[in-house]
């Protein structure tokens, strides 16, 4: 069996994020790394290969030069290989032309059983690529797992939707993404960081995955951000200590005064 | 004019209520125009309620071919809606779903997606809040029809009457959208609260309830709001994952948010950064939460909250 699991470089969420003057996300301004939503996908896509037998787990990154960080972290948290399409081209790309680079690559390593994905990238966190992946690979989508079963080709998902908790089953191949909810990541260990120095890492360009560039990139995106602009910043609130009650009573009045209560 | 066509979403033929906040949004762009993919059995009291709040026109989809599956046929019947109808957008509520279904949609016919609008404008500018409420951003679709998604409570519904002509579609399904199937579904049960992502108001509780979220509910229920949680207390079992707000839960943006025993991690404040007034109750002075606040109380929850219950209950009488 093959799994891919996409995993996103982005931008630390710690750290302070800005956009460029030409308002895409500043990707290379501050500190990036895996996405902390796709450690739950490469968790569980390990969890399988430990489960059964003779199963490869691909790591596939879009993303720039220092994506290839993403790709090193999910190899060394144990994936058997890696994959970082890298091209000048791509930058500013939104999520339907990503989306078209991930699957063109996804088709040239061979589409897998599993595509597996985090449930949103921490930065864009549009929770589509998932869904447009399997529109182009036209496979079923199972997504938002929080406990995946799987049982030869046949998959079963349990996932809080807006209105009920489902279950969810499809057969294989199919796009998975998967929830917080699924349970920790684990850390790479040494071994694991010293065996991933070895295992094959490949990087790919637009020309070897079939993709022209005049198809991505911030160009051709089929929608234009056309200002973005900070929050202003909260003004500092009134605190007061809890004494014999009468935080309490602070509190009433204020919930009052704005016309809460 | 042209036509708008917003997706239904609703529960059995309950109209969920950011749908009717689509069908005034809607009216800004062009003649709203509601999908309703539901069961015979529920057409009747939808449609009536789809015409009070605006919809000029409905199409009427016989689920029986669509309910059990995921997504993928949903995204066939607006995507052959669109071809008959050129609309001027298509409107989807921002939910797990809504997305989903936006994503299909948006590759099948070419046309650019924005999703978690909180406004759009006439012209289909819309406004999103971006980096866990840090930035904001207007954007518009360039490429083919716009496809939107956006977030509850972005407008107010409007109950002026639409003409309401219904007309019945019959859409093509094809196999592979009938692939992800819906093995079991469990509904929510209803908590007597209002739901999460449509409060005005909203009460939630951290690791600093100790797991006890009586003093929360009972504040909740004095203010007339919904009850939330953070991970902290999701993880540990207090609240069901449902009630969790926050980067990997639901992004709320309430009139008023009241967080107790909540430290104000980035991942929490993802979720709630942009409500209007937030309030919190800590005790610890130091505690991130306090950055964000226009009102803060210093102290334990257990004796405030019930105090502060207890206030409330006797100046409603
Ligand atoms: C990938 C990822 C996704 C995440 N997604 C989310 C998410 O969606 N939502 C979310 O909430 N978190 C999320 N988290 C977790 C987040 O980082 C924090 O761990 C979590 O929000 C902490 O919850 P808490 O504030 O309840 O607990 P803590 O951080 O432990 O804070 C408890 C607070 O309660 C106070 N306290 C204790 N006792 C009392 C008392 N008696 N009275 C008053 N105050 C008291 C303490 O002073 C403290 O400030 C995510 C983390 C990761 C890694
Ligand atoms: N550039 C990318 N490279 C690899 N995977 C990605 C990329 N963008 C999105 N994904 C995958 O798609 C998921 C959802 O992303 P998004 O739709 O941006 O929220 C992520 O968690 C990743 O698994």
């Amino acid at each position: 069996m093959n799994i891919v699991v996409c995993v996103k470089y982005v931008p630390d969420a710690t750290a302070d994020r800005q956009f460029e003057s030409d308002n895409t996300v500043d990707r290379v301004g501050v500190d990036g790394l895996l996405s902390e939503l796709d450690e739950y996908a490469v968790e569980q896509a390990l969890q399988l290969k430990e489960k059964g037998e003779d199963i490869e787990v691909t790591a596939l990154c879009v993303g720039p030069e220092k994506g290839v960080d993403a790709v090193r972290k999910a190899l060394q948290m144990g994936v058997d290989k890696g994959i970082h399409v890298v091209d000048d081209a791509i930058a500013g790309s939104d999520a339907i032309a990503t989306s078209l680079v991930l699957a063109k690559a996804i088709e040239k390593i061979g589409v897998p059983d599993l595509v597996m994905c985090g449930m949103a990238s921490t930065d864009a966190g549009m929770s589509v690529v998932p869904a447009m992946l399997a529109e182009r690979l036209d496979l079923p989508q199972v997504t938002f797992a929080a406990v995946i079963e799987t049982q030869g080709d046949q998959v079963r998902i349990k996932r809080d939707s807006d209105t009920a908790t489902e279950i969810v089953g499809g057969t294989m191949p199919l796009v998975m993404s998967v929830t917080d909810q699924t349970g920790e990541a684990r850390y790479p260990s040494f071994k694991g960081i010293m065996a991933a120095k070895k295992k094959p890492l490949e990087t790919w360009s637009l020309s070897d995955i079939g993709v022209d560039a005049s198809e991505v990139g911030l160009s051709v995106a089929w929608t234009s951000v056309e200002e973005t602009a900070a929050r202003p910043p909260r003004t500092a609130g009134e605190i007061v200590k809890d004494e014999d009650g009468a935080g309490a009573t602070a509190l009433v009045g204020f919930l009052a005064s704005k016309k809460f209560i | 004019m042209s036509e708008v066509l917003v997706l239904v979403d609703h529960v059995d033929g309950a109209i969920r209520k950011p749908t009717l906040e689509l069908l005034a949004i809607a009216k800004r762009i062009g003649s709203p125009s509601a999908v309703l993919i539901a069961s015979a059995d529920q057409t009747d009291a939808a449609v009536a309620r789809l015409t009070a709040f605006g919809a000029e026109k409905v199409y009427v989809v016989d689920d029986a071919e669509i309910k059990g599956y995921l997504v993928a046929p949903k995204a066939e019947v607006l995507q052959q809606l669109i071809e008959k109808t050129s609309p001027a957008a298509v409107l989807i509520v921002s939910g797990y779903e809504g997305k989903e279904i936006a994503g299909r949609l948006a590759i099948k016919t070419g046309s650019g997606l924005i999703t978690d609008a909180v406004d759009v404008d006439a012209d289909g500018t819309t406004t999103q809040s971006v980096f866990a409420g840090n930035f904001t951003a207007k954007a518009k679709v360039t490429t083919g029809t716009p496809i939107i998604t956006v977030k509850p409570n972005a407008a107010a519904p409007e109950e002026t009457a639409g003409a309401g002509a219904v007309e019945q579609f019959a859409a093509t399904i094809s196999d592979s959208a009938k692939k992800a199937q819906i093995v079991a579904s469990q509904p929510r049960q209803a908590s007597g609260r209002p739901e999460l992502t449509e409060a005005a108001i909203i009460v939630s509780g951290g690791r600093g309830t100790g797991g006890n979220f009586e003093p929360v509910e009972g504040l909740a229920d004095a203010l007339g709001a919904a009850v939330g949680a953070s991970r902290a207390a999701v993880d540990s079992g207090w609240m069901p994952h449902s009630f969790q707000v926050g980067q990997t839960g639901k992004v709320v943006s309430p009139q008023l948010y009241v967080a107790n025993g909540i430290s104000g991690a980035i991942q929490h404040r993802a979720g709630m950064q942009t409500s209007k007034t937030i309030v919190a109750v800590n005790k610890d002075e130091e505690a991130p939460i306090f950055e964000l606040v226009d009102f803060g109380v210093v102290g334990d929850l257990h004796a405030v909250l019930p105090k502060a219950t207890e206030e409330i209950n006797q100046r409603k009488g």
